[in-house]
């Protein structure tokens, strides 16, 4: 195939994969845009295959070692409770890394199988590319790693910082440009296997000093690293699907980064640099004991029973508990009971950007009942009951009291302007930010201290 | 004097993220996660930069440095490919369910 009938496949491969975005626009249309994108990933594929036109030997290799990566991929894919989900696209991620930095290894070995020159003579701006394109792939890996291991619990969620932290990043993000500056005047590998060696070192050191309840911030700018990398590579390959690719994906991942930092009011800058869970200082100011109002199942059924509209308000409790299709089965008897129920979620509810929905969606939940902060936090005041599971930070109307709390200013759900508050948790413990929640000691609030399961169960129970 | 092909390529990346920026705002906000997986998915088109590094170049030598390098950049990209999309697809299938219910 002629170079330029592949290029126009290639653009066609990239059309297809905005398509593919676009299709998330709505549920309705959400198959149909993944479909699209196999078919833009099938065509760029083949497209390959036909432009080498050489099928040597070496084609077995790699549709051998297609089919093992397809396997895995498909392996993990069919495996993984929704739960997990943050981990596994952090793992995905830093295979998209490595992957960038395997191939502009390869390019760097062999600059003539890519057109970019000769060993040791490789045109400049390629080079340029390149390592770029290695350099932000090698730091997705190893700050990917890092995040998944934090995700899975492998590692301390708890942020690692030390003394010089920010003065050696900043030290080692110098010495990657001189590094490039270097290997571009004298085309030896040794700087170039030192610029990956650093940037691998880099992301790690980027994202230790991080805390877990920053994790969807994280995830969603590696998201964009793994696209500017891909972009990176896709100009050394002169590939413009590759260049749309990392753009869209650069992009998505930006986006999402700035959602999240929106959702918890914090700047980028503030997230990048560390430490919030750090902040342990406010811990000590709620120990003297403020009276609660606490009840059991029977009491939350009545309330809900006597209402006749209930929000429910999610979080990532409520997935570790497992009790999201026990909520599902609550809320369908509340409903045979003519009770208007909605939910309400809060962008950073879940451990990644639109985690809760999925975990909804897994447990049957309609999509048209859940809602977003923005479209249901003036429906509170309107409503009789508002059932908070699994959730803490996002409700606590400190954030828009106490301009010394570390989350003033971050937009919460209106949870308190309800005639009365249900609260399903554990204890009085403090959520991830380290700080008391004031909705526990309000009039119209009621605690309901147990397992998030077993207290909806038990309201089953109590309902019929 | 001519043009560096180079720009035209820039020019692509720079209208591409124009695109990114307005496609991902008008993505609905209960879709994000499968939007990050299927965005993890597309990225994997490096693939096509690994199948040209490992099937070029010398026929008698397959397993020369670089080819292998191309070889296990096929392995990584297609755990993504297959991974990604498939998981994206059972995400997605769950926001079907309801509709006949």
């Amino acid at each position: 195939m002629s170079p330029n009938l592949s290029a126009i496949f290639y653009l066609i491969s990239g059309i297809l994969f905005i398509f593919a975005l676009r299709g998330l626009s709505s549920p309705e249309t959400s198959r149909q845009g993944n479909f699209l994108g196999i078919l833009g990933m099938a065509i760029a594929i083949i497209v390959t295959f036909l432009s080498i036109g050489n099928f040597s030997t070496g084609i077995i290799y790699v549709l051998i070692f297609l089919v093992i990566g397809g396997s895995i991929g498909a392996f993990i894919a069919f495996k993984i409770p929704m739960t997990d989900m943050p981990q596994l696209v952090a793992g995905f991620h830093s295979l998209v890394g490595l992957a960038a930095v395997f191939v502009a290894i390869a390019a760097f070995l062999k600059p003539e199988v890519f057109n970019l020159g000769t060993t040791g003579n490789i045109k400049l701006a390629s080079l340029i590319e390149m390592s770029i394109g290695a350099s932000i792939g090698a730091i997705t890996f190893s700050g990917s790693i890092i995040a998944f291991l934090k995700l899975q619990g492998l590692m301390s969620g708890s942020p690692i910082t030390f003394k010089g932290q920010h003065l050696l990043n900043a030290l080692i993000g110098l010495s990657i440009i001189i590094l490039i500056y270097y290997l571009c005047v004298t085309q030896s590998s040794n700087f170039f296997w030192s610029l990956i060696t650093i940037s691998f070192l880099i992301g790690f050191l980027l994202i230790i000093p991080i805390g877990g309840a920053d994790m969807p911030v994280v995830i969603s700018m590696l998201n964009s690293y793994s696209g500017w990398a891909a972009a990176g590579i896709g100009f050394t390959l002169e590939n413009s699907a590759l260049i749309i690719t990392g753009a869209l994906v650069g992009s998505s991942g930006a986006i999402l980064s700035y959602i999240m930092c929106k959702g918890m009011n914090r700047s980028f800058f503030n997230v990048i640099l560390g430490g919030w869970g750090a902040t342990e200082q406010s811990l000590s100011k709620g120990t003297e004991q403020r009276p609660v109002k606490s009840g059991n199942a029977e009491d939350a059924a009545f309330l809900m029973k006597n209402a006749s509209s209930v929000i429910i308000v999610p979080g990532y409790g409520m997935a570790v508990a497992q009790a999201q299709h026990a909520l599902r089965e609550m809320v369908d008897s509340l409903k045979k009971n003519g009770i208007k129920v909605s939910y309400a979620i809060h962008p950073v509810a879940g451990r990644m950007p639109g985690h809760m929905n999925v975990l909804l969606a897994e447990a049957n939940v309609p999509y048209d009942e859940v809602f977003e902060l923005d479209d249901i936090n003036n429906d509170f005041a309107n409503s009789d009951v508002a059932f908070v599971i699994g959730a803490n930070d996002v409700t606590n109307p400190i954030a828009k009291t106490d301009p010394q709390s570390p989350i003033y200013g971050m937009p919460i759900l209106d949870v308190e302007k309800c005639k009365s508050v249900l609260f399903v948790k554990r204890s009085l413990s403090p959520g991830y930010a380290g700080i008391d929640n004031e909705l526990f000691y309000r009039n119209n609030t009621l605690m309901l201290f147990a397992d998030a399961k077993k207290m909806t169960e038990d309201i089953i129970k109590n309902l019929d | 004097m001519e043009i560096d092909p180079f720009i035209f390529r820039l020019s692509i990346f720079v209208l591409s993220i124009l695109i990114g920026y307005y496609v991902v705002w008008s993505v609905t906000p209960s879709l994000h996660t499968p939007l990050m997986s299927v965005t993890n998915a597309i990225s994997s088109v490096i693939i096509v930069g690994a199948i040209i590094a490992s099937l070029s170049g010398n026929i008698e030598n397959i397993f020369d440095i670089s080819n292998i390098f191309g070889f296990l950049a096929i392995l990584l990209a297609a755990i993504n490919i297959f991974g990604g999309f498939l998981v994206t697809q059972r995400m997605l299938q769950m926001y079907k369910k309801k509709k006949n219910k």
